[in-house]
């Protein structure tokens, strides 16, 4: 029964990887660096989609490591009263416990429209910057961002205080006995003692961003023309899936395995590698 | 005298300096921490309160058991949530019922039976990797084997086939937390049932899966939960139905499901029907919460046995 | 059952380090330790002696404010270091651990370089002298010079558990405090490790006040000049609890030989403990 999972894993690897060969040997590398998607004509190229999962999940891991490695320290950190902390680590763990598809709900009708005034403000400001060079219009790549970095802020938090919590309680002792304050202590000996678990458990989250569909999809405006602009509409691989994968057939589903074929080595890479850091962290004390 | 100025000396030097470069550091850098911890819980409280508002007050007896009404017959209403409810909860119980032998079988077999040898190591690599398997994949998988090619008594889109795109999500946490709990039983209560002659069988039955039953139950309802709220793997398996589960073929049938009924109902340009997927979140949220919480007590209740 | 005020009258005020007035330490609502006066001299080793759980390295970390970071640790009474309550309100704890560096049980090197172990603290302590040199100086006076002069740049786990003990008194030196607290720095090294630890003690009291704990009798006898010998008894308020409290304190060779209480004869003795 154990190899079941074998099974499955290989049945999937191979499945995808013979499924996307019609495409490979017709557009090769091309499809990767082209953009546009015309079932009419034929043609396929993932650019944009490539561009847009790596861009959103970076720019969403960017955006929640500081805020869930800062919510781990300080509910490890015995800063506030324990009651509180342990209130706070609920409030995560629920977070966690909430479907994509309801985070993507939220996103449409509330976080999008509160947003927007933001992102108006960011193009009028840094419109010569080609990041923000368009103007927003409802759905992009903006709001999938920031539903994403809420996403994979429980992972982040929940790993990095696994790791916190993992940092000897002597090592602690040693930097405060130094006459070290708090932060001295936080940033120059537990952080550092810590760092390999909380990478890890970034890459967890990257991996999971990567993959992460449909409260992607449902903000993301699912456009193939190609934009630098994260407040125009864009594409990622995962949501590019969920929307046509239904409705295609012949040549197109193959340049949709394609797409998931790389979608499964990005992910696949990063959370192997995540993994092995993760369990370095045990053998290290 | 002079001990008296070398004490004040003293007493000045140890004195909280609040305006010392040192200590406003320290005060700026808890407040950045403060900011941000409070940013990492403002989220989840909005989205709880939208839910519980927006979805919540909806709630009526006429929406838990009617069925949804096609997107532009009615404005004013989008009819219920009825078949989404029952849907999500056979198309769940299906990949339970499919999962959950194999997820703990495979379990036994690592903790119990491996050597760690190369194979199960491979086996428990292989399990943390299908875990990071994006739940679209397992949707295309599904696809690709069962639906497209009408593998299962010719039908195409069915609640099996969801199912089946489910159970490969709950694999990989089954297996993984029946592992992690059989290592948790402590050597001495195997070597005491094998030791008055009960076969290994007997004691891994008996004995073993017995005393790491709440950390397996626990790792099955999370991993229920999470599937019972994907909807990836499910719109182009178990599509979704206007109409309630009926007759012998339920299961070779497309069917409903609260997550796709949410998707589907969001991206609808009708203000009912987006009520309606406000009013599915609700009861969606409800019952993952429920069974969050209801195995968080599993698990506490181990906790407490031990420490006793 | 105590005869007398346990505190040696040789002890001047200007010449004591620090005072502890009816000290009483508490975790949560359990008392620790009860009313202890203690007078620590200036530049001389005090051995804190007596049975585990009498509360002797709760008292040696209440002294540099070590307890702060145990949650629900509180503590009644006066603590002075030269002459100042380090536990009035308007004093920094981080300061105080500046004045009164702490070696711990464990040996507890930084998961850094040697020499870095020894300049962090001087670092985050405003030193801008040769780093170099302070390296080399507090090596040297924790005896430890000779084992890391090749290998400063190694990690500090690479030495044995006798070196990297006093690596972590190196560190403490290097910040420069006024007193070094030691909570049973031998307990977990092996004998010539603990006679070499012991040598070096004997080298720093001629630059710093010494409180170590210790369990080992021999070993208070060996280092010490001064020894306070703390008990433990039941709490008749707290069902089952145990509270320490401060029996006797003297010269060394006067608690050894001569002592006045009768609990501390029979404990010296190896009667219980």
């Amino acid at each position: 029964m154990a190899s079941m999972v074998a099974i499955v894993l290989i049945g999937i690897l191979a499945f995808i990887f013979y499924g996307s060969l019609e495409s490979m040997a017709r557009f090769g590398f091309k499809y990767l660096i082209t953009s546009g998607w015309n079932p009419v004509s034929d043609e396929y190229g993932a650019f944009t989609a490539i561009y847009g999962t790596i861009i959103t999940s970076l720019a969403a891991l960017t955006i929640s490591l500081p805020i869930g490695i800062a919510t781990a320290i300080f509910i490890t950190e015995d800063i506030l009263p324990r009651k509180v902390n342990e209130f706070i680590g609920l409030m995560v763990e629920l977070l966690a416990a909430i479907p994509s598809v309801v985070l993507g709900l939220w996103a449409i009708f509330v976080m999008e429209p509160f947003l927007r005034p933001f992102l108006i403000l960011l193009n009028q400001t840094f419109s010569w910057l080609p990041f923000f060079g368009t103007e927003p219009r409802g759905p992009g790549m903006a709001p999938a961002i920031i539903i994403l970095s809420i996403m994979i802020l429980p992972i982040i938090t929940s790993i990095s205080r696994d790791s916190l919590n993992q940092v000897p309680k002597k090592l602690r002792e040693a930097s405060y006995g130094i006459g070290a304050t708090r932060w001295t202590t936080i940033f120059h000996i537990i952080l550092p003692a810590a760092i390999s678990g909380i990478t890890g458990g970034a890459l967890l989250a990257l991996g999971r961003a990567m993959g992460e569909t449909m409260a992607v999809t449902m903000v993301i405006g699912n456009s193939f023309n190609f934009s630098w602009s994260l407040l125009a509409p864009g594409n990622t691989i995962s949501a590019m899936l969920a929307n046509q994968f239904g409705e295609a057939d012949g040549s197109q589903i193959s340049s949709l395995m394609y797409a998931a074929l790389i979608l499964m080595i990005l992910t696949l890479s990063v959370n192997i590698f995540a993994n092995w850091l993760v369990k370095r962290i045990s053998l290290k004390y | 005298m002079k001990d008296r100025v070398q004490l004040l000396h003293t007493a000045k030097q140890l004195n909280y300096k609040t305006f010392s470069r040192k200590n406003i550091l320290e005060k700026l850098q808890t407040a950045i921490a403060f900011c941000l911890l409070i940013i990492s819980i403002i989220p989840i409280t909005f989205i709880l309160v939208y839910v519980l508002i927006k979805g919540g007050t909806q709630l009526s007896i006429d929406i838990i058991t009617q069925l949804p009404e096609p997107p532009g017959d009615d404005l004013l209403s989008a009819g219920g949530i009825g078949n989404s409810i029952i849907g999500t909860i056979i198309v769940t119980t299906i990949a339970s019922v499919i999962s959950v032998p194999i997820g703990i079988g495979g379990g036994i077999y690592l903790a119990e039976y491996s050597s760690g040898g190369l194979f199960s190591r491979f086996i428990r690599f292989g399990t943390n990797v299908l875990a990071g398997v994006p739940s679209i994949i397992a949707g295309v998988f599904i696809y690709g084997i069962i639906v497209s090619t009408k593998l299962i008594y010719g039908s195409n889109y069915s609640a099996l086939a969801g199912s089946l795109a489910l159970s490969i999500l709950m694999l990989p946490t089954i297996i993984k937390t029946t592992d992690e709990g059989l290592k948790l039983v402590s050597d001495d209560l195997r070597r005491g049932a094998l030791g008055i002659g009960a076969s290994k069988f007997i004691t891994i039955t008996r004995i073993t899966l017995p005393a790491a039953f709440s950390t397996i139950a626990t790792g099955i309802l999370l991993s229920v939960a999470r599937a019972a709220g994907e909807t990836a793997p499910l719109i182009f398996t178990a599509l979704f139905s206007f109409y309630w589960p009926q007759g012998n073929e339920i299961l070779l049938e497309p069917i409903a499901s609260l997550s796709v009924l949410i998707y589907n109902f969001a991206l609808e340009p009708y203000e009912a029907q987006n009520e309606l997927a406000w009013a599915a979140s609700f009861i969606l949220v409800m019952m993952l919460l429920a069974l969050n919480i209801i195995a968080r007590r599993i698990g506490k209740l181990t906790m407490d046995n031990k420490s006793n | 059952m105590i005869k007398e005020n346990p505190l040696p009258k040789k002890i001047k005020r200007q010449n004591s380090s620090l005072i502890l007035e009816n000290v009483s330490i508490s975790y949560q609502q359990n008392l620790a330790v009860r009313n202890v006066f203690l007078k620590i001299p200036k530049k001389r080793v005090t051995a804190l002696i007596g049975p585990s759980g009498c509360g002797k390295s709760t008292v040696l970390r209440s002294i540099n404010r070590m307890n702060d970071l145990i949650v629900g640790c509180s503590l009644k009474g006066r603590v002075l270091f030269e002459g100042t309550d380090i536990y009035s309100p308007k004093i920094d704890p981080v300061e105080v651990r500046r004045r009164i560096g702490m070696v711990f049980q464990q040996p507890n090197p930084f998961p850094k370089s040697i020499y870095e172990n020894i300049a962090f603290g001087a670092k985050i302590n405003g030193f801008n002298g040769d780093m170099d040199f302070l390296v080399e100086e507090s090596l040297r006076k924790a005896a430890v010079w000779e084992e890391c002069k090749d290998k400063l740049n190694e990690s500090g786990y690479s030495l044995s558990g006798g070196q990297q003990q006093r690596l972590c008194i190196a560190r403490t030196i290097a910040v420069k405090p006024d007193v070094i607290l030691m909570d049973e720095p031998c307990s977990a090294l092996d004998p010539i490790s603990t006679l070499k630890i012991e040598e070096t003690i004997h080298e720093l009291k001629k630059n710093f006040t010494i409180i170590i704990v210790t369990h080992n009798m021999q070993q208070a006898l060996r280092v010490s000049d001064y020894t306070a010998f703390f008990n433990a008894e039941k709490d008749e308020d707290n069902m089952g609890g145990k509270v320490g409290y401060l029996v006797e304190f003297n010269l060394t060779k006067e608690i050894f030989n001569s002592p006045v209480q009768a609990l501390t004869k029979d404990y010296v003795t190896g009667k219980f403990g």
